[in-house]
C-alpha cells in the first residue's frame, strides 16, 4: 500500500469529519463457509485413512490457531505448518509435523505426498510447497478452505472448496464432524498411516555434520544455542535465504505470531526493520532477528532508529561471506560457476558497524564462543546488540526439493536414505 | 478473426470513479490477453458504470480473471453473457467511396441494411448501422469493396434477454461455494 500525498495537499487545511459509514459495494467477502460444503469435508475427514491437515498462513491471519488445535485434537490428525504458518500450531505438539516443501522436513514432505486426503487450511498450493505442480500429493483429495475464492483451483482443482474464514470454517467444521459422531459416523482408521509417519520421524529429523574441534562454526549449530538461550515467547525475525530455511527449520515455535518472516514476497532486507517493527508492538518480549550477511547490509542502516529510539532488538548475523542461498543453487545446479555471490568476510566490519550505529557488537569465530555472546546479548535491554557469527560457507541447506521438480525426488542430507521414505 | 467460440462476453459492474477501467484493463493485459472490444457507459444507477468486455480466452483461464477481476474493489458484480441468451448491439460508422457511377449502389446497400447515411460529400459517403456483430460484419464485409476510407465500430453492449434470463445467465459472483 502506497498512499502519495501531494505536497499541498499536506499544508492546506480543511475541518475534519468522521465519516458516518464506508460503503464499499464491491467488497462482501464471505465469511461463513457453505454448510452443505462443510458436510462433504466432515465426511471425507471420518473417511479418510491418511488424512493430513496443510496449516498456511491463514490460520494465522483468522485468529484460528485455537479452532485447528481442536480439529486437529478431536480427529487426530497430523499437521504441517508452511512457512507462513510456523506457529499457528505448536511445534511440540505430538501431531505437529513442521514445516513442508522445498526446505521442509521429509516427514512432512512425504506425508503431503503419500496421503490420501488434504486440508488445506488458508494455504494456497505455493510452489514452494508443491514442487511440480502435476505430481503432488497425487493420491489426495483435497479440502480447500480459503477465504479468497481466486485461490480454488488456482493451481490443484479442490474436491470440496469451501470460501470462508478459516476460523470460522474450522470450528463449523469441528460442530460438523460432532455432529455426524453423535449421530453414529465413525472415522476411519488411521492408525497404519500415524505410525508410518512416527517410523518417518525417527528416520529423517532434520541433520547437520557437527563441526570438529578448529573447523568453521555451524550455522544450524549457533540456531540450536540461540533456540535454546532463548527467553520463553521470544519473537524471531528473519530476512530473506538459508538463515530463514534454518531459523524456519531449527526453532521451535510454541505460540502463534511469534514466527516473522516475508514469506513468498521474498524481501531480502527485511530482517532489521521487520525486528524494529515487532520489538515495538511487543515490548515485552524478547525479539531476535536473524539476519544473513547479504540482507543486514541491505538495510542495516535502520539500526540507528533501533539505537535512537531505544529500541533492544537482539541481531544475529550469519555471515558466511555469500549470498548463501544462491551460491547453494549455483554449486548444485550450474555447475559450481559461482557468479556475483561472493561478499567478504571481513568487510563491512559488522561489529564496527553496530558499534558506530550505538548498537552493541560482538563477534563469534569458534564453537566455544557462542553461547557466551547469547548470553551476554540476552542480558541487554537498553539497547540494540549485534552478533556476527563467522559460519561455515559451504553449509547447504538440507532436505531440498529441486525447483520445478517432484517431491518424491527430494535430496536428503547425507546419512539419511530416500529408500526409508515409503 | 478468431472462431467464435473464444470470445466470451463480460458484463461488468463497476464503481463509478476514475482509473477504474485502467485496473481492470491491466487485469487482461498483464496476463497477456487481448480485450476484443470494451464498451464502458453508465448505468440507471450513477453510483455504477458497466463495462462490456469481448475476450478472446480458455474457458478456465477465464474463470480466474474473473475471480482476480472481482477482487478489485471497485468491481460490484460479473455476469458473463452467453451470446445465445443475450441480446447484443452494436454501432459502426464508416465512410465509404461512392463515386458517381456507385453511389446508389452503395445507398441501395444502406437501405437493405436499414443503415443511416449520415454526410454526403462529392464522392464519399459516411453511413451507419446499429444491429448485432454479425450484421455488421456482413455489412462491413459488403462495403469493403466499394472502397472503406474509415471505419470505426463502438464495441458490443449487451444484456441477458428477458424470457429466459433466470435459467441462462451465468452469475458469476466469484462465489465457488
Amino acid at each position: 500500500m502506497l498512499v502519495d500525498v501531494p505536497k499541498d495537499v499536506l499544508q492546506s487545511t480543511m475541518e475534519w469529519y468522521w465519516p458516518d459509514g464506508v460503503d464499499l459495494p464491491g467488497y462482501k467477502p464471505t465469511t461463513k463457509g457453505h454448510p452443505r460444503m462443510i458436510r462433504e469435508a466432515a465426511k471425507l475427514i471420518l473417511a479418510s485413512e491418511q488424512p493430513v491437515i496443510y496449516a498456511g498462513g491463514g490460520i494465522l491471519k483468522a485468529r484460528a490457531a485455537d479452532a485447528l488445535r481442536e480439529l486437529a485434537e478431536l480427529t487426530g490428525i497430523h499437521v504441517v505448518t508452511t512457512l507462513m504458518a510456523r506457529g499457528a500450531f505448536p511445534d511440540t505438539h505430538p501431531l505437529c509435523l513442521g514445516m513442508p516443501g522445498m526446505h521442509g522436513n521429509a516427514t512432512a514432505v512425504t506425508t503431503l505426498q503419500k496421503a490420501d486426503l488434504l486440508i488445506a487450511l488458508g494455504s494456497r498450493f505455493d510452489d514452494r510447497v508443491t514442487g511440480k505442480v502435476s505430481t503432488f500429493a497425487p493420491d489426495a483429495k483435497v479440502i480447500h478452505v480459503d477465504i479468497d475464492p481466486a485461490e480454488q483451483g488456482k493451481v490443484r482443482r479442490p474436491d470440496v472448496p469451501i470460501v470462508g474464514d478459516c476460523r470460522l470454517v474450522i470450528e463449523a467444521l469441528v460442530r460438523e464432524i460432532r455432529h455426524l459422531q453423535a449421530g453414529g459416523a465413525t472415522q476411519a482408521d488411521t492408525g497404519a498411516w500415524r505410525s508410518r509417519i512416527s517410523g518417518w520421524r525417527e528416520l529423517f529429523p532434520y541433520s547437520y555434520d557437527a563441526s570438529e574441534p578448529g573447523e568453521a562454526l555451524k550455522p544450524q549449530f549457533c540456531l540450536e544455542v540461540l533456540r535454546d538461550s532463548a527467553p520463553h515467547g521470544t519473537i524471531l525475525v528473519s530476512g530473506v535465504g538459508q538463515h530463514q530455511m534454518w531459523s524456519s527449520q531449527y526453532w521451535r515455535f510454541d505460540e502463534p505470531y511469534t514466527w516473522v518472516n516475508s514469506g513468498g514476497l521474498g524481501t531480502m532486507g527485511f530482517c532489521v526493520p521487520a525486528a524494529i517493527g515487532a520489538k515495538v508492538g511487543r515490548p515485552d518480549r524478547t525479539v531476535w532477528a536473524v539476519d544473513g550477511d547479504g540482507c543486514f547490509q541491505m538495510t542495516a542502516q535502520e539500526l540507528v532508529t533501533a539505537s535512537t529510539e531505544r529500541i533492544p532488538i537482539k541481531v544475529a548475523i550469519l555471515n558466511n561471506s555469500y549470498l548463501g542461498m544462491v551460491r547453494q543453487w549455483q554449486e548444485m545446479f550450474y555447475d559450481e560457476r559461482y557468479s556475483e555471490v561472493y561478499l567478504s568476510p571481513d568487510l563491512p566490519d559488522y561489529v564496527q558497524w553496530a558499534e558506530a550505529m550505538g548498537c552493541i557488537g560482538i563477534r563469534v569465530e569458534s564453537p566455544e564462543e557462542v553461547q557466551p555472546a547469547i548470553d551476554k546479548a540476552n542480558e541487554v535491554d537498553d539497547r540494540p546488540v549485534v552478533v556476527e557469527f563467522r559460519v561455515d560457507a559451504r553449509e547447504k541447506v538440507f532436505p531440498m526439493v529441486p525447483a520445478g521438480q517432484s517431491n518424491d525426488d527430494i535430496v536428503l542430507p547425507d546419512g539419511q536414505s530416500k529408500e526409508f521414505l515409503r | 478473426m478468431s472462431a467464435p467460440s473464444r470470445h466470451h462476453i463480460l458484463s461488468v459492474l463497476v464503481e463509478n470513479r476514475a482509473g477504474v477501467l485502467a485496473r481492470v484493463a491491466s487485469l487482461f493485459a498483464r496476463r497477456g490477453f487481448n480485450i476484443y472490444s470494451l464498451a464502458v457507459a453508465p448505468t440507471e444507477d450513477e453510483r455504477f458504470s458497466r463495462i462490456t468486455i469481448v475476450a478472446d480466452v480458455e474457458s478456465a483461464t477465464l474463470e480466474q480473471i474473473v475471480k482476480q477481476l472481482f477482487k478489485l474493489i471497485d468491481v460490484v458484480k460479473i455476469s458473463e453473457l452467453d451470446p445465445r441468451t443475450s441480446v447484443e448491439r452494436e454501432l459502426l460508422l464508416a465512410t465509404v467511396k461512392a463515386e458517381p457511377e456507385t453511389r446508389g449502389q452503395v445507398v441501395e446497400l444502406v437501405q437493405i441494411f436499414e443503415g443511416k447515411i449520415l454526410a454526403v460529400g462529392n464522392n464519399q459517403l459516411t453511413v451507419s448501422l446499429d444491429g448485432t456483430p454479425d450484421k455488421l460484419d456482413d455489412f462491413e464485409e459488403l462495403l469493403r469493396s466499394y472502397g472503406i476510407v474509415e471505419l470505426q465500430r463502438t464495441g458490443r453492449v449487451a444484456l441477458p434477454k428477458l424470457e429466459r434470463e433466470s435459467g441462462r445467465l451465468r452469475a458469476l459472483k466469484g462465489k465457488a461455494s
